[in-house]
């Protein structure tokens, strides 16, 4: 099984990995070229001149930095909220023993199919008569926890911390709170990070339910993208410029922790 | 609080050496407090929405509306004579077929393209995983620009092999493909990652003994890998017809007219969650839209049912 795979098996995954980047190479072809190249025969494969130029035109269209902070605001704060809740329910699940455990992870796993986007009709008249239609708790309050979070949690700290452990800190006297703090919390650092990673992603990319929830004047980057193509008269090198400085931001986090979620991807894959 | 170390000089004592009361209540109650905010949260905004969305239905409930009339069944029967609502379902199930079919099949051969010994491991698992991280607005954007008429480069490549330009927008088919390959190229990767964890798990002797026997590489795969991979295989099947069956934002950016939420101008591409979204925030029809969510949640769970089965079957 040591043999080294021969050039097909190179030239497919390349092939592959080609497509995958294309379109967003494309997406920074055009601005940085302008709108003739849609019209070329054939278009250039390397970048021009003429994407700052574009790029300070999408800042001066729509309010891209506002929107950018939101989206950090919200996505960091969904983040957070489901990494804190959902390590302490993970422990809570696979450490502790308490009447009525099973069922209730039972029905934390059930949930994780109930899809939530069905019920936007409800949580919109909810926010609306809280009053808090087009501000940013309307979009981070009903992403606070996650079922897939919790299972997450659960299985991961079910080997990762020794019962002995536990049970030598209660026996030396620590409040249940401390023991979370000082011997599940440190364990689960790992699988904690790949959760907040997995879901700081999961809502910056979310779309439905921003656009429902918020108004133009208080979007989040992906709003403000599709503000940037509504109109009759579609400038593309505008509209790619937009896609390309909001893309930037989140893949400098993969570049830097992309080694990290194929990790917690494939280990969440094989527990899963 | 007069709590001291319940520790005794004996060693090897039991979790509760001698708990006074508070230690005692501090074990019992803990477990509740720290499950408690899951389930909280999401009895307010998972459960209740979506049992009210229930109720709601039953009612010409308005957008803005105090007085909701009750109509029972009313929506229900409105909708399944509703022309629009079927051609939603049939394009929505168009599109999820275009999209999962061939996207388990390639990536599983990706997975066992990555499953081989390869320089640079992690740059490829990486390579695989770029759309995956991609923001799904820009996407959509990228690819109704790549698919444009006029000026789309996919156009421009089928002009010059002498194919012939294709109305993405406008022709039905052309437009599921299209959309359908916005949600491939994003997903792809992300299932052959999960897919190459499964195959990694599967214990080497296996081939090995399968090897010795004078099976080939191919025969291998089909009676080892495949079935191996079963589990696996039906895991991303319902985890792509729970997100596929509600796929809205390709299709509301795909449109030529930005914006709208008809899915092209005769409803070619109007997915059931994109006619929902119209009917609920374009048409103000909030109890209509209700019975729209509903419906699409039973055929949901029996698509998810039904793929179980059908997947089992089919990975033996």
């Amino acid at each position: 099984m040591t043999r080294r795979p021969g050039f097909l098996v190179y030239g497919l995954l390349v092939a592959f990995i080609l497509g995958s980047v294309f379109p967003i190479y494309w997406s920074f072809l055009v601005p940085s070229h302008g709108n003739d190249i849609l019209t070329d025969k054939v278009p250039p494969l390397l970048p021009g001149g003429n994407f700052f130029s574009n790029a300070q035109q999408v800042l001066d269209t729509i309010p891209f930095w506002h929107a950018l902070m939101n989206s950090v605001i919200v996505s960091g704060s969904v983040a957070l909220s489901v990494v804190v809740f959902s390590t302490l329910a993970g422990f809570a699940f696979a450490k502790l023993q308490f009447r009525g455990s099973n069922v209730l992870f039972v029905l934390v796993v059930l949930t994780m199919a109930v899809p939530t986007q069905l019920g936007i009709i409800p949580l919109y008249m909810a926010m609306a008569d809280f009053g808090w239609a087009g501000h940013l708790q309307a979009v981070i309050v009903p992403n606070l926890v996650s079922a897939f979070g919790v299972f997450w949690m659960r299985q991961y700290l079910a080997d990762a911390v020794p019962s002995e452990l536990i049970e030598a800190a209660r026996s030396d006297g620590c409040s249940m709170i401390r023991v979370f703090w000082h011997v599940a919390v440190p364990a689960s650092r790992p699988a904690a990070a790949m959760l907040g990673l997995f879901t700081f992603m999961q809502s910056w990319n979310d779309f439905l339910w921003p656009l429902i929830a918020l108004d133009q004047n208080n979007p989040t980057i992906q709003l403000a993208l599709e503000q940037l193509q509504a109109g009759y008269y579609v400038n593309y090198a505008l509209v790619l410029a937009g896609t390309t400085l909001a893309t930037i931001p989140i893949f400098l986090l993969f570049v830097a922790v992309g080694r990290q979620l194929v990790a917690g991807i494939m280990q969440g894959a094989v527990k899963g | 609080m007069t709590r001291l170390p319940a520790r005794r000089p004996e060693a090897t004592a039991p979790v509760a050496g001698r708990p006074d009361r508070w230690s005692k209540l501090d074990l019992k109650v803990s477990p509740y407090v720290y499950v408690a905010p899951f389930f909280v949260v999401f009895a307010v905004v998972g459960l209740f929405p979506l049992l009210y969305t229930a109720y709601v239905s039953l009612f010409d409930w308005r957008l803005g509306d105090d007085t909701a009339k009750f109509l029972g069944a009313g929506n229900y029967t409105e909708l399944l004579a509703d022309p629009q609502f079927w051609n939603a379902l049939l394009n929505t199930v168009s599109i999820f077929l275009l999209s999962s079919v061939p996207q388990v099949i390639v990536a599983v051969a990706v997975a066992a393209l990555l499953n081989t010994n390869l320089r640079l491991r992690t740059g490829f698992r990486m390579g695989v995983l770029v759309p995956y991280v991609a923001s799904l607005v820009a996407v959509g954007i990228i690819f109704g620009n790549l698919f444009g008429v006029n000026y789309g480069l996919v156009n421009s490549v089928l002009d010059m092999v002498g194919i012939g330009r294709i109305d993405w927008q406008a022709n039905r088919l052309a437009s599921h493909i299209a959309i359908a390959t916005m949600v491939n190229w994003r997903w792809t990767g992300y299932n052959a990652l999960i897919v190459l964890a499964a195959m990694q798990a599967i214990p080497p002797e296996m081939n090995e003994a399968a090897m010795i026997d004078g099976a080939g590489p191919w025969r291998r795969f089909t009676s080892i890998t495949l079935p191996m991979l079963r589990p696996t295989i039906i895991f991303v099947v319902i985890t792509s017809t729970i997100g596929g069956l509600q796929i809205f934002t390709e299709p509301k950016l795909f449109s030529a007219m930005p914006g709208s939420d008809t899915g092209g101008s005769t409803g070619q591409f109007q997915t059931v969650t994109l006619y929902l979204y119209q009917s609920a925030f374009d048409n103000q029809r909030l109890g209509y839209a209700s019975a729209i969510a509903w419906v699409l949640f039973l055929v949901i769970v029996i698509a998810a049912v039904g793929n179980y089965f059908i997947t089992r079957r089919l990975a033996r």
